[in-house]
């Protein structure tokens, strides 16, 4: 990714948002159960800004956790596309970086940033509270460098991401009633 | 000339005190909970982030919609008096208040329905039954107070306490006032209207960046009507500083409450409004009538 030049505008939306990043979790593998810990009294997200957030619309960080099965994987292609830019995303365990104990399932895809441009992954099985507010702390530093262009990525390589979903998923037609 | 300087000063001590006070407030929650909690300054950083990002619009009903909310707040704020600092001297008329207070309510519930998302109905709709709910209470108790001064003035109604403190004279309205304003406020167990585990944050789940950062200055300008009416009202005469130091109390007095308590369902709160509230708001206008007044 060619470094972009950022302005003094966009360098200081970089400060602000590096320090309030709110997060739609997609828990549906089993890293989830982390999430808890590090939220309430031991090791306090709130205090760097972080939150949990209820819908897409609002969320900064999308927060992957565990592995995705092709059902899910539409769901969170979805929910990707309906955040706001800038975006990041987060993959949380070795599932979503190369399967995992389900490199071999026929359900499950291996790598997730063949389908979502992915900023930063946490390796381990599970990892714990400890290596997420590692990982959050990181993904300030990169946003507040600009280096987090995940969201920049998929606006550029779009064909490339869309041919790998559509082989992966095949196409859906949407039938929109309310349109038409 | 001087009108402009009040109104701007009304406004700019509704957006820093606000703000402020909303992380005091996500601060002393995290206390009690044993976390460290957020810096005083996190609301601040909030709204600004959410005004920085590129957000999605749901067409020209949902962007009217936002922006007749918080212009409709914006203006009832102007005429709220804080202490001895009233923007339009005789003109701060509780029902002109009342009255203005709506139009933001309602430009918020079109916008939000504008979005076409079924949660975002459903937390309109929750949040109107539940204004239904306090308010029919909370008018009661006032209007017993209005009678008892012959005036509907806030600021005459603040002046007319040279004694003792409306909340000391009418203890009943007063407690009557202040259960209205944590549901006004939408603190817990009255945060029915935007319950995120259950509908998704209601009004605001189709809200991105600008969007919701508009939306988060509404709430915090609208807090600042709702605690400083009640502060007006039952707090004695207070000026500039007394009335910040005790919207601060009351504010956070609210927050404690509902930091300890969990979420009514919407028939629960209408129900629990409709017996307790009311009855004690019957009975504090009985009072007044009979002279029975501290």
């Amino acid at each position: 990714m060619a470094n972009h030049e950022r302005n003094i505008w966009e360098k200081i939306a970089d400060q602000l948002r590096s320090k309030s990043l709110w997060m739609l979790h997609y828990c549906t593998g089993c890293g989830a159960i982390e999430l808890p810990p590090s939220m309430t009294s031991r090791f306090d997200m709130e205090r760097f800004g972080m939150g949990p957030m209820a819908t897409p619309r609002q969320a900064d960080i999308l927060f992957i956790t565990g592995y995705l099965s092709a059902k899910t994987l539409r769901r969170v292609i979805y929910t990707y596309e309906q955040m706001p830019e800038p975006k990041y995303v987060i993959g949380f365990g070795s599932c979503t970086l190369n399967g995992g104990i389900y490199y071999d399932s026929y359900a499950t895809i291996n790598r997730l940033d063949y389908y979502i441009p992915v900023d930063l992954y946490i390796a381990g099985c599970m990892p714990r509270p400890e290596a997420l507010l590692e990982a959050f702390n990181e993904l300030m530093k990169m946003i507040r460098k600009g280096e987090a262009n995940g969201w920049k990525q998929y606006k550029e390589n779009y064909d490339w991401y869309k041919n790998n979903q559509i082989r992966s998923l095949g196409e859906v037609l949407v039938h929109d009633e309310f349109h038409e | 000339m001087m009108t402009i300087i009040r109104v701007a000063a009304v406004l700019l001590t509704g957006f820093f005190v606000g703000l402020t006070l909303e992380g005091v407030s996500r601060k002393i929650i995290a206390r009690i909970q044993r976390r460290y909690g957020p810096p005083w300054y996190q609301n601040f950083i909030d709204v600004f982030k959410a005004l920085s990002k590129n957000g999605i619009t749901h067409g020209w009903i949902f962007d009217f919609g936002i922006l007749m909310a918080l212009g409709g707040v914006i203006a009832t704020l102007a005429f709220v008096p804080l202490g001895d600092l009233v923007a339009f001297p005789g003109l701060d008329n509780l029902f002109i208040i009342v009255y203005l207070f709506a139009v933001g309510a309602l430009g918020m519930a079109m916008g939000m329905v504008g979005s076409g998302n079924p949660n975002s109905s459903i937390g309109v709709a929750r949040a109107l039954t539940q204004m239904l709910g306090y308010e029919i209470p909370y008018m009661i108790s006032v209007s017993a107070v209005m009678y008892y001064y012959k005036t509907a003035s806030v600021s005459e109604l603040m002046l007319s306490q040279q004694d003792s403190w409306t909340l000391l004279k009418m203890p009943l309205g007063g407690i009557v006032a202040f259960i209205s304003l944590l549901g006004m406020l939408g603190k817990k167990p009255f945060d029915t209207p935007i319950a995120p585990a259950e509908i998704a944050s209601g009004p605001m789940v189709e809200l991105s960046a600008k969007y919701m950062g508009l939306l988060m200055l509404m709430h915090t300008f609208s807090i600042f009507v709702e605690i400083g009416l009640f502060v007006d009202i039952f707090l004695g005469i207070s000026n500039y500083w007394t009335f910040l130091i005790k919207f601060t109390v009351i504010w956070i007095l609210a927050t404690l409450i509902s930091s300890v308590l969990p979420r009514f369902r919407i028939e629960q709160v209408v129900k629990f409004y409709w017996k307790v509230p009311l009855g004690l708001a019957f009975l504090q206008a009985l009072f007044v009538l009979l002279g029975w007044v501290f």
